[in-house]
């Protein structure tokens, strides 16, 4: 066994719901080393946020191991914090108070009250949203809200870092500047993150792998795409970049080719 | 000639043309002035107007309806006449029972302070209990639907089997009428936390107690303010009825007292007071609600 940062062994995942078992992933195993960003992709229902969550702890885990950092994952904690699809910001916080909240409850002890006002700020400003600290949730725009999601698991200084979907619900050009921040803060912070989305050229843009998910029930993972472009990227440069239109293609074939979804929706 | 005289002419002309146009400008300034007191105005007119008008529409109504002299119930215009003291005078006290009406209903109203506070303390804590306990919730719930549909007065003659005397009496029939619709109110508003805060609070590990103050209790307020608003105009339902068998002050033994004296006139006028205090009842519960939910806890 390789000394992954992240490693996700032999995982399977069943619900029973009055009797009826059914199994949403079978047999999944993936690495991912620190600093690495890892998408996985596949078409609706194939439980890719199931695996997402299964690393968060908010699923728990039928077979197999998830270990983070030499630690089996049982619970949720915020060494694994969460971007959620729909920003999920407490609506009676401000935009300060909604990270606030969280970096006194991860540094509560190990940073003053000073430290931690900074630190929030310091979030706040990594994702350009100091201007808007002390709005509610239900004044930003959807961009902004999750770009706030984004600072608050930021500032719990995560192993991993969980997005899910994070671009899903927004329009195409908020979607791009949210990405070209999201690469600005990897670059910056090495962090290690996995992400879940359905958007192609998202994947390809932002990861150094592309895991592609077969479609469930019992879904596992058919193949893992290493994407060989150099960072900094910049999609204006890609869109006609050899290597870039292959990794898309790959992704495109396995998706619509090999792993069509058949008339289910 | 003629062209210096136009142009003389043309020359003088602008200028009135300027203050003209200055002129014509003014009325568009103090509209912005006025213009907010203007709107005001139109926008109490839109309130009080119509239901004005409506008054005086039922008003006239009644009173071609009951005018005549063997007509059972007594006009607004012998309603003046009879009850002219009790309208115009409500904070005399002649000791006794003998008060104006705004006495009986600040007593009548003291109880229901006394009974809703409770009926909001035990209700909310109930309520919580059920929405969060899957276990409180089964072996509460049916309960709970079968006694929230009792009518207040059914359990008037219980509570004063077991109390004794009128007071508490009057006060447990407060607390058990009101309380149903907060308990089930604040249980949905537990039920319905979205998952997503939930995991927001599962992600930072938050405590119970920290889950409760910074999820829970900020999640549902709007429902528990819903239920108190049902809640309150339901002890005010409750109240009114008790006391008209329970005696004493107050607003219902005022109604049910005029009665036995053959005053409708009175009675017509402590229900227009019953009306009025009950609306303002909801309208004061529901303004806490907004205060308490805009402000949050932050």
């Amino acid at each position: 066994m390789n000394k992954a940062y992240l490693s996700i062994e032999a995982l399977g995942v069943s619900f029973s719901k009055s009797g009826r078992v059914s199994e949403v992933l079978r047999g999944v195993d993936l690495q991912v080393q620190q600093g690495e960003f890892v998408s996985i992709i596949g078409h609706s229902g194939c439980g890719k946020t199931t695996l997402l969550n299964v690393v968060a702890g908010l699923v728990p885990i039928t077979t197999g191991a998830v270990i983070l950092d030499h630690q089996a994952v049982e619970a949720p904690g915020p060494d694994r914090a969460v971007v959620f699809q729909n920003h999920s910001l407490l609506p009676w916080l401000s935009v300060y108070d909604n990270v606030k909240l969280a970096v006194d409850k991860v540094f509560g002890g190990k940073k003053s009250g000073k430290q931690r006002r900074e630190w929030v700020l310091h979030n706040l400003a990594l994702v350009q949203m100091t201007h808007a600290k002390d709005k509610r949730p239900a004044e930003l725009s959807g961009g902004m809200k999750q770009r706030v999601g984004i600072a608050r698991a930021l500032a719990m200084e995560p192993k991993v870092l969980l997005l899910d979907e994070p671009f899903g619900a927004l329009d195409a050009l908020t979607r791009a500047h949210l990405q070209d921040s999201v690469m600005d803060i990897h670059a910056k912070l090495g962090n290690t993150v996995l992400m879940i989305t359905h958007d192609v050229d998202e994947a390809v843009l932002l990861s150094d792998r592309i895991v592609m998910m077969t479609n469930g029930p019992a879904a596992g993972v058919g193949e893992v795409l290493e994407v060989p472009l150099p960072r900094p990227r910049r999609r204006l440069e890609l869109a006609t970049h050899a290597d870039y239109i292959r990794s898309r293609s790959r992704v495109l074939e396995f998706l619509y080719a090999r792993h069509a979804l058949r008339d289910v929706a | 000639m003629s062209m210096t005289a136009q142009r003389l002419d043309a020359d003088p002309a602008p200028p009135p043309i300027k203050p003209a146009g200055a002129v014509a400008q003014l009325p568009e300034r103090p509209p912005a002035l006025s213009g907010k007191i203007a709107d005001a105005l139109g926008g109490a007119a839109k309130v009080i107007i119509p239901p004005a008008i409506t008054i005086l529409v039922i008003l006239g109504l009644w009173q071609v309806a009951a005018g005549g002299s063997n007509a059972g119930l007594p006009a607004p215009s012998a309603i003046w006449t009879d009850s002219r003291d009790l309208i115009l005078h409500p904070f005399y006290d002649h000791g006794g029972v003998d008060k104006g009406l705004f006495w009986h209903v600040v007593t009548s109203l003291s109880r229901v302070a006394i009974g809703f506070s409770f009926s909001a303390v035990v209700g909310i804590g109930l309520g919580v209990l059920v929405g969060a306990s899957k276990w409180a919730h089964r072996g509460l719930d049916p309960i709970f639907q079968v006694l929230r549909t009792v009518p207040p007065l059914a359990w008037l003659p219980l509570s004063l089997a077991a109390l004794h005397q009128a007071q508490p009496s009057a006060l447990f029939v407060i607390f058990i009428t009101s309380i149903w619709p907060i308990i089930i109110n604040t249980a949905v508003g537990v039920r319905n936390i979205p998952q997503d805060y939930v995991n927001v609070a599962r992600v930072l590990r938050l405590s119970p107690i920290e889950y409760f103050f910074k999820i829970l209790a900020p999640a549902t307020t709007p429902y528990v303010f819903t239920g108190l608003r049902i809640g309150v105009g339901m002890s005010w339902l409750a109240i009114i009825a008790s006391e008209m068998l329970l005696g004493g002050v107050g607003i219902g033994f005022f109604i049910w007292d005029q009665y036995n004296a053959s005053r409708i006139s009175d009675i017509i006028v402590a229900l227009v007071w019953v009306g009025l205090v009950g609306f303002a009842l909801d309208r004061f519960v529901a303004l806490i609600g907004r205060v308490v939910a805009r402000g949050g806890p932050a």
